[in-house]
């Protein structure tokens, strides 16, 4: 196809001269999603060894509501987001609608739920191994719960990646709080959606794949990190 | 194991930090425009904000959705000014007190656009009215934008003077894409569908494919957009100073001459008018 | 509980005898531990033989507290066990459970939990008498099976147990791995811990015995000086047993 072309050349193009509007949509989509995944997983990593491990009542609820809250649609979150910060709404005076917070919140809400579930999982899993060590040593549950975490680190790193994944390639949420405004809050998805609304396909196309060039290099760099790992048997 | 669960936790600090001085760098002087996709899409507002800036020192950072949306985020004070498209609904909006007063600020023109062998057999028709009717009654497939916006209200009132129903025919050979102007003139060259649109976006839309423009250059297909100052009283934190500034800006005769000034391919785009000076 | 037991706050809880009284586990219609009485006395070293599924494995988890009896108690010094007793308890399993870390840090973790006052120093003496002083560095879990075992020995010996159980340590090891780890168990016996050992090996019952408890079907057959029960077991399970035959 001619676009495919096209945008191949022309996305080759824009990294090879670094533009500088790309550069500020990239750095934006980064630190938005980045500093969203950090979050998240600050709040989702101990959630889901809570889940885990905790014995508590409404666990098993817990567990049932983070995992449903998986499938939940960026645009809903969006909407959420955008009621809670709007001048209208109970979080008006902090004045985060239409600025790169707004978005990291949406994302964060949008990415959170994944990153517990998914943690809970893997914890769950190491778990069942280190169960009878720690009842032998009379381990205390803040101290199970972190050895978990940090044994669990490289299969997390992971749980980690699939919300990156998730949030720098999400649309619909960032495009209601962040309104897409030029220069502020346009990230590599708004744009690409901006592009195509304007009928630039190959220029869509091209800033698609460098969307997934960045995070091949990201997938890359976990890649040899996870295989160090699994040299140690630390995995 | 704690020693570095510390320094991922002063790295994630250090982190938020630096994102959080990064957006208070962009603390300058700055409203939030609520427009419509059909100015932003047409690269008007880079053309004219730059110029507002160095005159004010203003940044305007301009939200672009539809014309429904834009006024309802208006409405939640969501936005200092609102450059929008559908008259009855910004005298609505002034009416309930949400905005101070509405300038017209300039126009353009819709046009009905298709594919170029024309199924329906609209070309040159002198009235829009006339034109929809056909399509229905040869059942020519018309994509509808569906959200409410300027271009759907004034697409609405057009089908109203017809006989035709098109909500009885939604799915058939009335498709309603709910997006923007952009992503539904993907849709119509994509499935081969008349559309009604404005001529900026038109203009400046770059996947035209086999389309073609059948219907032009009557009254009843003019587009008059309008500006108004979300009111502050309303909304305290309505930033009035620098909205006003950009009001008194937009139908001064600076700003009515550099919306003259921008034509993109060689053509104008749109057209000033206002009447406050 | 307090997130570090100062190890000297412990001396005052008295562990020996170990007593087993009326002690029962069943699972659904199974009795896997069925009224067992014995009392552990703190000079000897105990090890627990029997043939597979006798109960040896789940009477060491009830006496450790890693399971709750469906009847009967667990008393140390003739009290009910509490988790001050099962502080200066440790277990050794049959599979060493290693952390995904290095060899230190494995010690690390559990000397962090008891605070110990020179931790540095009290790591490098662990992993001299296991012999692993030279790999404190490398990642625990791709030391060789024997070096793993004496990793777990080493983390157990960090709780400085006044009981130390072990369920079938050296199954998997090869005989240097079994002599140093039978070693250090000897030693550790010698500095005042009570061992109870489960075993399959008659060899290492007679290496290591002062008493043995045999078991079948989830109860105590015969608990007798080692010389006795080599010699001359009572039973006809612990003959057939020590004969190689199957046992009913």
């Amino acid at each position: 196809m001619q676009d495919f072309g096209d945008a191949f050349a022309l996305a080759g193009q824009l990294l090879v001269s670094f533009d500088p509007d790309l550069r500020e949509i990239v750095g934006l989509s980064l630190r938005v999603s980045v500093t969203s995944v950090l979050i998240a997983c600050l709040l989702g990593f101990p959630l889901g060894a809570l889940i885990a491990v905790g014995r508590f009542p409404g666990r098993g609820l817990l567990h049932v509501f983070v995992s449903a809250m998986m499938g939940l649609p960026p645009v809903v979150v969006g909407l959420m987001v955008y009621l809670m910060l709007s001048n209208a709404g109970p979080l008006g005076s902090l004045q985060w609608l239409y600025s790169p917070a707004a978005m990291m919140i949406a994302q964060t809400v949008l990415i959170t739920p994944i990153i517990a579930a998914l943690t809970a999982q893997v914890v769950a899993d190491l778990n069942r191994e280190y169960h009878a060590l720690f009842q032998s040593l009379c381990v205390p549950a803040h101290r199970r719960v972190a050895a978990l975490l940090w044994d669990a680190r490289f299969s997390l790193l992971t749980v980690a990646l699939a919300g990156f994944g998730r949030a720098v390639a999400e649309v619909g949420a960032v495009m209601i709080v962040g309104g897409n405004i030029a220069n502020l809050t346009r990230v590599m998805t708004t744009a690409i959606a901006l592009e195509t609304a304007k009928g630039e396909l190959g220029l869509a196309l091209a800033l698609g794949m460098v969307l997934m060039l960045i995070a091949f290099a990201i997938n890359a760099v976990l890649m040899v990190t996870r295989a160090r790992a699994v040299e140690r048997a630390y995995v | 194991m704690q020693q570095r669960c510390k320094v991922l936790a002063w790295i994630t600090v250090i982190w938020g930090l630096t994102s959080a001085m990064a957006v208070a760098e962009n603390s300058a002087p700055s409203i939030v425009l609520q427009s419509t996709t059909s100015t932003a899409n047409s690269g008007l507002y880079e053309h004219l904000l730059p110029q507002f800036y160095t005159e004010t020192g203003i940044r305007v950072h301009v939200v672009a959705v539809g014309t429904g949306q834009a006024i309802k985020n208006a409405q939640n004070g969501d936005g200092d000014v609102l450059l929008v498209h559908a008259q009855s609904a910004e005298e609505a909006f002034v009416e309930a007190g949400y905005g101070v007063a509405r300038f017209d600020v300039m126009y353009n023109d819709f046009v009905i656009v298709g594919p170029a062998d024309d199924p329906a057999g609209v070309t040159g028709l002198a009235d829009p009215v006339a034109a929809l009717q056909k399509i229905a009654d040869t059942g020519s497939v018309f994509a509808s934008r569906g959200d409410d916006s300027g271009t759907h209200k004034k697409e609405r009132s057009l089908w109203w003077a017809t006989r035709a129903q098109p909500d009885a025919a939604s799915g058939r050979w009335y498709r309603e894409t709910g997006s923007g102007m952009g992503a539904t003139l993907n849709v119509a060259v994509g499935m081969g569908a008349y559309t009604l649109t404005d001529r900026a976006t038109w203009i400046s839309f770059k996947n035209k494919g086999e389309h073609v423009i059948h219907v032009e250059g009557t009254q009843a297909l003019f587009n008059q957009y309008g500006v108004i100052l979300v009111n502050p009283e309303r909304h305290a934190r309505v930033k009035a100073a620098e909205g006003q500034a950009f009001v008194d800006w937009i139908v001064s005769d600076r700003g009515q001459q550099a919306i003259a000034d921008y034509r993109l391919d060689g053509q104008q785009l749109f057209f000033p008018n206002a009447t406050v000076k | 509980m307090s997130e570090r037991i100062a190890l000297s706050a412990l001396e005052d809880t008295p562990s020996l005898p170990l007593q087993a009284c009326e002690l029962s586990y069943v699972v659904g219609e199974r009795t896997l531990i069925n009224a067992v009485d014995l009392t552990l006395l703190p000079e000897v070293i105990t090890v627990l033989m029997g043939p597979n599924g006798a109960g040896k494995s789940v009477l060491l988890q009830l006496l450790h507290g890693l399971r709750v009896p469906t009847r009967g108690q667990v008393l140390c010094a003739g009290q009910p066990l509490t988790t001050a007793h099962r502080l200066r308890q440790a277990m050794l399993f049959q599979q060493p459970v290693l952390l995904r870390r290095s060899v230190a840090a494995n010690l690390d973790f559990v000397l962090k939990l008891r605070a110990p006052e020179d931790r540095h120093a009290e790591r490098n003496r662990l992993l001299g008498d296991v012999g692993l002083l030279d790999k404190a560095r490398q990642p625990a879990r791709r030391l060789s099976g024997g070096e793993q075992q004496r990793l777990a020995l080493a983390r157990v010996l960090a709780v400085r147990p006044r009981v130390l159980f072990l369920d079938e340590p050296t199954a998997n090891l090869d005989p240097a791995s079994t002599a140093l780890i039978e070693n250090v168990v000897r030693r550790v016996h010698q500095a005042g811990t009570k061992v109870v050992f489960v075993s399959h090996d008659a060899a290492q019952g007679q290496r290591l015995a002062d008493e043995v408890i045999f078991m079948n079907h989830g109860e105590v057959l015969e608990q007798t000086a080692a010389v006795h029960f080599f010699d001359a077991p009572t039973t006809r399970s612990a003959r057939d047993y020590l004969a190689g035959k199957l046992v009913f």
